[in-house]
């Protein structure tokens, strides 16, 4: 372990290599590793008018604990994060298996599932806003074709939420697909030979190998998933507003911190904020690491 | 686990190579530093409109055609990150000698002596603060000393589309028109058939809620910045008058128009009236539609004939190595010339009183002279330090009221208290 004592590397090898890596590390201890630490300063600070601030102690985090808004946009942050990444998680491994048959035009599909990954989420944003217009989407139009009175997708503060969901499990389903396609191109034939001259149907197979030897990439999507769907943002901000009723109940964590960071010019405050969604960040990553063994399988 | 850490590995190096490019091209902008003659001086002008660039290029063109000694080099910081970036500056006294200010951000400069006192200008009469609009002056304002000066002006009308007033034989508005007028026609207007509605009762302050409440007789913020005036009965029934709208069902409800904006909806012929601002003037003029069915007319009167003016203005750092040429410049920025010269490309009003016809002759298809008679009553659009505290309470609580899920009265009395709050503290 301790290979910077050992004999085992070459000087020159090791400087050489911090010399390749260097303009990663240094741009990463730059521009992520300092500012993480000037926000964890900067929590206990509260910020008067042009760069002016003053120690705080725990004000803020006292402040926080009494904030209802801190505590109701953390809900809805919880109940996005955990209704969006399994819906978008096994939909994905759905897909990816689905994908992955000798099936006609197969990389059109894997393209087209793709794509909402490399649109930018405003632009997705803007064009879900159309498709959700309670009067003129298209959404509620093919509604009414079946004779169903659609819902206000984006103003109903009971719907909203969802809606949301929806959008989010359909950009974020492109991505999680390709890292299980990579995980399934990586499962021996054999296995699945083997399991043929037993008599193992389709669906068998995919319970019994497929899902088992996959796990370590739903673990890793999983995973990634969690850590992103804490951070959503952008798609509340485009699609709901700050005129729109539903925001009380779509408002996330990230929404808040944006407004009290860059709005209201409550630095400190909204610092402190960003090291409560970094604590809760950091806890659920450590559960799931702990509670891997449990159920991820290592070949 | 070889695979997925491959892969993990392989997205981890391409997002920090990603990362280090960008990170490498860090800003290298050549702020100009002043010369070193000292005969020779450059100002930098900092502004964040685009549009407005060539008029202002012409008028420094001929100020330095007069003042051959002083060059001014414009800044043009695009509006989104205007306000951080002359945040930062004001931070690290590097902000540009003269530079454009607004009026919700005025005070917070102000107050925290970042903007020069204009009065040695305009008590020895180099700039005449009667030559502009009283209301944009006030803006400028505090503790009687004068600290910027308005360059351009923004003011709000009746927005009518003919031919829907056509098609329901009602009488378009004219200079007589008051509330009550406003509401008949909106009724005679809305056809639910046709998808039509009278009026857009949007929840927008400065063409909407500010006007209104002013009009009867209510105030947004106290002449002194200690008192909010939402809990006045006054203002209470200026909010009333949108929400009225919208339960007699002569407007689209909130969650209608939070999906569609009304100026789209105003466009595409379904919504007969709309109260919209000056600067509404180059959307309406470039679509085919409207530029052929609507026109605009003076805002209709309530108790008081008044609105809200807007208008940005030129200042002068507090901390300008060339203090002499700046007040030089905001001079002749501030004079009848440069206000010509302005209003003839057409981009903005100008704020000088009577320099205005050049605007006001661009899109003859509307009656644009309305915007320009509507700055003789006018009050100052409600400011004080923490704009945007109060701002965004405004958004939280009308919102409920527009959506019916909170009654006018209750929105209007929290907003008072919690803005009160915020208001002692500044």
């Amino acid at each position: 372990m301790k290979w910077w004592l050992g004999r085992k590397y070459n000087k020159t090898d090791v400087m050489w290599a911090f010399v390749m890596i260097a303009p990663n590390l240094l741009g990463l201890m730059f521009f992520y590793m300092w500012p993480v630490i000037q926000t964890f300063y900067f929590s206990f600070t509260e910020w008067g008018d042009f760069g002016k601030y003053h120690w705080a102690g725990l004000s803020n985090y006292e402040t926080m604990l009494h904030d209802p808004d801190v505590w109701h946009t953390l809900r809805n942050t919880l109940l996005y994060t955990f209704l969006s990444v399994p819906i978008s998680i096994a939909l994905s491994i759905v897909v990816a298996t689905l994908l992955n048959q000798k099936i006609k035009f197969v990389y059109v599909y894997r393209t087209l599932y793709f794509l909402p990954v490399v649109t930018m989420p405003a632009a997705v944003a803007m064009v879900w806003k159309w498709l959700f217009n309670s009067d003129y989407g298209l959404l509620n139009q093919l509604l009414h074709k079946l004779s169903i009175d659609g819902p206000m997708w984006l103003t109903d503060p009971m719907v909203a939420p969802f809606a949301v969901i929806l959008v989010g499990v359909w950009s974020s389903i492109g991505y999680n697909m390709v890292i299980f396609l990579a995980g399934l191109q990586g499962i021996s034939k054999s296995y699945y030979e083997a399991a043929d001259l037993d008599g193992a149907g389709f669906i068998r197979k995919f319970w019994t190998i497929t899902l088992p030897i996959l796990s370590p990439t739903v673990f890793f999507a999983s995973l990634i998933s969690i850590i992103n769907a804490f951070q959503v943002f952008d798609l509340i901000w485009m699609m709901i507003g700050d005129k729109n009723i539903s925001l009380d109940t779509t408002q996330s964590l990230v929404y808040f911190f944006y407004e009290q960071a860059f709005v209201l010019n409550n630095e400190g405050y909204a610092a402190a904020v960003a090291m409560l969604l970094f604590a809760l960040i950091m806890i659920v990553t450590i559960i799931q690491m702990k509670l891997q063994n449990k159920w991820v399988h290592y070949e | 686990m070889k695979k997925w850490t491959g892969l993990s590995a392989l997205l981890l190096l391409f997002s920090m190579t990603l990362s280090a490019c960008s990170s490498g091209s860090t800003s290298s902008d050549a702020t100009t530093s002043s010369t070193s003659s000292t005969e020779k001086v450059t100002l930098t002008y900092g502004m964040w409109d685009k549009n407005y660039q060539p008029a202002m290029e012409k008028i420094i063109d001929t100020f330095e055609q007069s003042h051959p000694n002083i060059s001014v080099n414009i800044q043009l910081t695009p509006w989104d990150q205007y306000w951080n970036k002359l945040n930062v500056a004001a931070t690290g006294d590097s902000l540009p000698d003269v530079f454009w200010m607004n009026g919700p951000n005025a005070l917070k400069y102000i107050s925290n002596d970042i903007l020069m006192p204009l009065d040695d200008l305009t008590q020895k009469g180099d700039i005449q603060v009667s030559n502009f609009p009283s209301g944009l002056i006030d803006l400028y304002k505090y503790n009687n000393s004068q600290y910027g000066i308005p360059f351009e002006m923004s003011t709000i009308g009746l927005w009518y589309n003919k031919t829907l007033f056509k098609n329901a034989n009602v009488a378009v508005p004219d200079d007589t028109w008051d509330w009550d007028k406003v509401k008949e026609a909106a009724a005679k207007l809305t056809n639910k058939d046709k998808g039509i509605w009278g009026i857009g009762a949007q929840q927008k302050n400065q063409q909407g809620y500010y006007d209104t409440i002013l009009q009867a007789g209510g105030y947004i913020i106290s002449p002194d910045k200690k008192k909010s005036g939402y809990d006045l009965p006054a203002s209470i029934e200026g909010l009333e008058y949108w929400t009225d709208f919208i339960k007699a069902g002569d407007s689209p409800t909130a969650a209608q128009m939070s999906q569609t904006d009304p100026v789209k909806l105003f466009e595409s012929g379904k919504l007969a009236m709309l109260y919209d601002g000056s600067w509404a003037v180059g959307e309406y003029a470039n679509n085919d539609y409207t530029k052929a069915n609507v026109n605009v007319a003076k805002l209709p009167k309530g108790k008081e004939d008044t609105q809200v003016i807007h208008g940005a203005a030129n200042v002068i750092s507090a901390k300008t190595a060339h203090p002499q040429q700046a007040q030089q410049f905001l001079t002749y920025l501030s004079s009848k010339e440069a206000n010509e010269i302005f209003a003839s490309f057409g981009s903005g009003i100008p704020a000088f009183n009577g320099t205005q016809s050049a605007w006001v002759k661009s899109v003859p298809e509307f009656n644009l002279q309305v915007f320009i008679d509507a700055a003789a009553n006018a009050k100052p659009y409600p400011v004080s330090k923490d704009t945007a505290a109060w701002l965004a309470l405004e958004d939280e609580y009308f919102t409920k009221a527009w959506y019916g899920q909170m009654s006018v009265t209750d929105a209007a009395k929290e907003v008072a208290s919690k803005m009160n709050d915020i208001l002692a503290k500044e």
